[in-house]
Parts: C-alpha cells; structure tokens; sequence
C-alpha cells in the first residue's frame, strides 16, 4: 500500500524536476512556466511541512486532533506575492522581446557560429 | 497634553514607524500621479519621508547604543505566536546605515534620474520600506515578506531608465531572485518543519535543544537558506549576476542596491552567524566549513573581476563582490572579535560603494560619448574635483591609512590572528586591498590623465550641484567613520557581544527564560506527530 506521504512527495519532486528543467530553458516564456510550476512545487512543500493529516480540525477545536494552522498562513502568503512577481516577470518578458526583437533570456537570438558579441551586430 | 500623547505614541511605535513612513509615502506617491508638473512636489515629499525616517533611524540607534532591546509585538500578539519586530544593537545599525544612504541618493536622484522614467519616488519608498522591514523583523517568513517586498521594488527600479540593456539584466535578475525565492521557501519549510517556529528567538532556543537527527535536517534547510542569502549578497559561486546588474543600473538605484548585498550578509549574520552559532547544540556552525572558504574566493575573485574590468561601473560593481567577501570573512571567523570588524568594514563598505557608483556617473557625464570605458577620452570638465573623489573613495576602497577602510580592514585582521586560517585571511585580505589599489589606479590614470587634449568641449560643463553635493556627502559620511572610529568600534563590539547571547535575546522577545520552557506554536511535538493540544492561556501576557 503507498503511503500518502510517498504520493505527495513524489509529486513534489516531479513538479520540481520539470520546473527546474523549464527553468534552464533559453527563452523566456518556458522560463516563466518552470517559476510558475516551482512555486507549485514550493507552496505544496511549504503545506505538507505542517504534516499531512486526515480528519482533523484546521485549527484549535476543544479537544481532538488539530492540523498545523500556521503553514496554511504560510502558504497563502506565498501564493499571493508568488502570483504578482509571476505577473510582473511576464510583462517584463514581453516588454523585453519588445526592446531586443528576440525572446531569448539573453536579449538576442543565440549564436552558433563564431563568436560574435551583441554588441557587434545591428541593433 | 497633544505634544504628551504624540510623543508617547512616537516611543511606543518607534520600531514599526522606518517601516511605515516609506509605505505610507509611497501610496501617498502613488495617489498623487506622476505628471511631470507634480515632480517638485513629488520630491519634497519624498525627500521630507528619507529625512524623517534617517532620524527615526537614528534615534533607534541611540537607544539602542544605550542597550536597549526594543521588541514591538505587531497587532499585540505575544511572541511567538505573532510577529515581533526586534530592534538589537546589529538592526539599528542596518537600519540607520539605510537610511543614511538613502538620503544623500535621493537628493542625487531628484537631480534628473527620477524624471527619466515613471513612479520612481513611489518604488523608492517601497525599497526603503522593504530594506528597513528585513532589518527589523524578528519572524523568518516576515523577513521572506520584506525580501520580496525590496525586490519587487528593485525589479522595477533596475529597468528605471529603460534602455534594452537594463531589460537584459532585468530579466535575469528577476528569474534569479524568482528562483532564489522559492529555495528560501523550501528553506524555511525545512526549518518549520523540523522546529515548529519560525520567531527568531524561539528558533535560537529550539535549535539548541534539537537531537542529532533532527539537527541533519535542520542543518540541511539552514544550507538551502545559505545558497540564497549567498546569492543576495553575491558571494561565490552566486555573484556573476552582480556585475551586470549594477552597472546596468542607474546611478542613484545602483547606489542604492549597495545596501541590498548586505541584506543578504545580515540575514547570513543572522540564521547561519547566531542562529546556528557555536552553542547551537547538534546543528552548530552548521555553515562554518562553507562561510569562510566561500568568502576568501570571493575577495580573490571579486578584485580579479575588478582588475579586468573594462568600464568604471563593473570596475566598482567587482569591488562591491569583493568586499562582501571581505565582510563574510569576519563573518565566517566565529567569534565576537571577528563579527564587530565585520560589522564595521559593512559600514564603511557600503557607504564608500555608494558613492562610487555615484560617482561613476558624475565622471562618465563628463567624458562625452565614451561614458565610464577605460579608455582616453576628453578631459573631464571638473578634473580636480572628481580627481579627488576618485582619490579618496579609491583609497578607502583599497583600505590605505587613515581612511576607514583602512581601520575595517586592520580589525578584520586582528580578529584573525587567533583563528587556524589566518595566514590564509592576511595573504587574501592584504592581496586583495594592493590589486583593488592598482586596479582602481589603473582606473584613475585612463580617466583623469590619458586625456586627448586635441578634443575639448564633447561635455564642456561640469555636474549640477545637487550631484556633487551628495556625492561628496557620502563620502563625507564614510569619512566621518575614521573619525568616529572609537564609538563605532565600541558599538560594533557591543553588537558582537549582544548577538552571542541568545538567551538573554530570548529572555527579550519572548519573556521566557533561558532555555528551559521555550513553547510551541504547533499543536503536537516537533518530529515525533502525536497531537497535544497546547496551553495557550499560558502566553497571554
């Protein structure tokens, strides 16, 4: 039988994996997705360090079992500033493609040949 | 009878007001507009705020130099199930060290920076606001909130000025800060997770008393944390991003963002210097293999980044890696001796950083076309004036007598002397202040005499003098620290001291005593999962 723990946790790791390989990717919008998936992954963390429990109270009842409020707090708290830098990140993307014509990270379109600096080619 | 109540509510909400004087400001900002016919008046509120909170400041640091503890339970809620503001000797210091850059950087910006782009007071405030929130929060998720309330500041004030440069290393400092957010979650879970608290004071009690199990995976989180106030405050393998940055940046924002790498050196002083100090039971000196190995590097390459630097701003923006490592060199040493010097070379650091990005603009203004590239160009139109800036801010940067950087740099070795890794620390500091030396004469030698006399006038006229005065102010500032060596040494001893008792920091914050009967907030005992429903009435005050 797996264990609620073992589910959890290995949906954990395999949010984070993708968002970390997201995260490596060139352009800015894979970029975007893999912050967004590893605050997925960061806020569910942050949820299961107050243990997960069945049947219990989310918070002081008189007597009987009790979940951990606080990482709830935490969570929420993670889950509004996560949403407003992912707004601001992609706005900034877009306005970045705007200025450099390319949606690399780098603000230009990679080279392949030999090596050339931005500085080099036509604005 | 009105001035009595004003002023009982002043002392009472002292700690709390460097926090909300900027927020308030900058919604007020926000509210009026940023038409171009509103500057003046944008300004004078703005600069009202920066003065009003450098003497809130200030005054903080007066009591507390008197050794006060100031604690300030947010919404009345006892420690540690609210969050507490603290206001130590280490805080206050931060705190007044902010602010007093900041007013001389605004004055500087009010001199055409803020006009070049829009809402640039507002974010300012909200800088501020973020930077005095890290300083004086008691809570390690609360200083998660004021990390990410200075950042989202910083992300909008980086691209202010715009310019597809400042969008490049925008975006990567944004998905990197991103990133590094996310770790200091997972970081702080961990820390939840095993302690069941996040109030630095309870945190300091728990962590004593941890067993050598749970102490692995505290250590663990206290690791994760490591990696991302490392990449705050640029040490290696985390300062590639630095150099870019900052001299992207706007002057008066870059200046600013001097302040930021110490954030990260504080919360570093803070989790991994006293948290997890040398009488932290099982998990102590969890980060003393890594600080000081990590920090030496950091020196090293921080003043061969500078050495190699082709513009004035990555020039400065290599010394700042550099002394970062120097400060977390003092840092890593682990003892009180070691951390006063540390404390006093973040003064003088940041302030003599400061004023050299400012002043890297003033000379670039002046060098037409060319900007601040090491290389022969028209003569400057103020050639003395900025010759002797140069001068003394390279000079305390480098650590020549008698300026401060020179006294930081001396402390620092002091404190080394009884340590194993000394030879190791007086080869890495001394080498490191002669090439910074040469580097920044290099520097100073291209600027001020490789001049093509045969092209005068590409910028005939000299800086307005709202620029020079508070450029010359924080270099007057940083000055004044050799000055007042004595009081600050006594100070920063004092702060050392203070940090090493996290009882008595306990007893402060929490009104428990010892470590005896330190309380949870979580309603079953950390690790072992058996539910116990707490006696809450017992913390009521």
């Amino acid at each position: 039988m797996i264990s609620l723990e073992f589910l959890v946790a290995t949906g954990i790791g395999a949010v984070t994996a993708t968002a970390i390989y997201l995260v490596l990717r060139g352009r800015t919008w894979p970029v975007i997705i893999g912050l967004s998936l590893l605050g997925y992954a960061v806020n569910m963390f942050i949820f299961a360090m107050g243990r997960l429990w069945q049947n219990a109270a989310p918070i002081l009842a008189e007597g009987g079992r009790v979940a951990d409020p606080l990482p709830q707090a935490l969570v929420l708290t993670a889950i509004v500033i996560g949403f407003a830098t992912t707004g601001f990140v992609v706005e900034l993307a877009l306005r970045s493609r705007h200025e450099s014509g390319s949606d690399h990270v780098d603000g230009h379109e990679p080279d392949h040949g030999p090596v050339s600096r931005p500085s080099d080619r036509a604005a | 009878m009105t001035t009595d109540w004003l002023h009982a509510f002043f002392v009472q909400h002292l700690p709390v007001l460097p926090v909300l004087v900027p927020l308030f400001t900058a919604a007020a900002l926000l509210f009026l507009g940023d038409s171009p016919e509103r500057l003046r008046l944008q300004r004078r509120i703005a600069l009202a705020s920066a003065v009003f909170g450098a003497v809130l400041a200030w005054r903080l640091l007066t009591e507390a130099a008197a050794g006060s503890l100031s604690v300030y339970p947010l919404g009345g809620w006892p420690a540690p199930f609210g969050i507490v503001l603290v206001v130590d000797r280490l805080s206050a210091l931060m705190l007044a060290l902010t602010w007093t850059i900041a007013v001389p950087v605004l004055w500087y910006a009010t001199g055409g920076w803020d006009s070049h782009g829009r809402y640039f007071h507002a974010l300012f405030q909200f800088q501020l606001m973020g930077l005095s929130g890290a300083f004086v929060t008691g809570d390690l998720f609360n200083l998660f909130v004021f990390f990410e309330v200075l950042l989202i500041s910083s992300y909008v004030l980086l691209v202010h000025g715009q310019g597809r440069d400042r969008f490049r290393a925008g975006v990567h400092y944004v998905v990197l800060n991103l990133a590094a957010s996310a770790l200091f979650l997972i970081g702080l879970a961990i820390v939840y997770g095993v302690t069941g608290t996040l109030n630095m004071a309870d945190l300091g009690l728990r962590v004593a008393q941890l067993d050598a199990e749970q102490a692995t995976l505290l250590k663990a989180g206290a690791m994760v944390l490591l990696v991302v106030f490392g990449l705050k405050a640029a040490i290696v393998p985390l300062y590639l991003w630095l150099p870019n940055t900052y001299a992207a940046a706007s002057a008066p924002v870059a200046a600013l963002f001097a302040i930021m790498t110490k954030v990260g050196v504080y919360s570093i002083i803070r989790v991994h210097g006293v948290m997890l100090g040398p009488d932290a039971g099982h998990a102590a000196l969890a980060a003393a293999p890594w600080i000081l190995p990590l920090a030496l590097l950091t020196t090293v390459l921080g003043v061969l980044g500078a050495l190699a630097a082709h513009s004035l701003a990555r020039l400065v923006s290599y010394l700042t890696v550099s002394s970062v490592g120097v400060i977390l060199i003092g840092v890593g040493l682990f003892s009180t001796e070691a951390l006063s010097a540390a404390l006093y070379y973040t003064v003088h650091s940041t302030l003599v950083m400061a004023a050299l990005f400012l002043l890297v603009e003033l000379v670039a203004s002046q060098r037409g076309k060319v900007g601040d590239h090491l290389q022969p160009a028209a003569p400057v139109a103020q050639p003395v004036l900025l010759g002797l800036m140069t001068l003394l801010g390279a000079a305390s940067a480098a650590g020549l007598p008698p300026l401060p950087g020179f006294l930081g740099k001396l402390m620092v070795l002091e404190s080394a002397a009884p340590s194993a890794a000394h030879t190791m620390v007086w080869t890495v500091v001394l080498g490191a202040g002669f090439f910074t030396l040469v580097g920044l004469a290099r520097a100073g030698s291209i600027l001020f005499w490789s001049v093509l006399p045969d092209r005068p006038g590409e910028c005939g006229a000299g800086s307005s003098g709202r620029l020079t005065t508070a450029t010359l102010g924080l270099l007057g500032v940083s000055l004044l620290l050799a000055v007042a060596a004595s009081p600050m040494k006594r100070y920063t001893d004092a702060a050392a001291v203070q940090l090493a008792d996290r009882n008595g920091y306990a007893e402060a914050v929490l009104n428990a005593t010892g470590g005896a009967d330190s309380r949870t907030t979580r309603p079953y005992q950390a690790g072992r999962g058996e539910v116990r429903l707490p006696t809450y009435e017992s913390a009521a005050p």
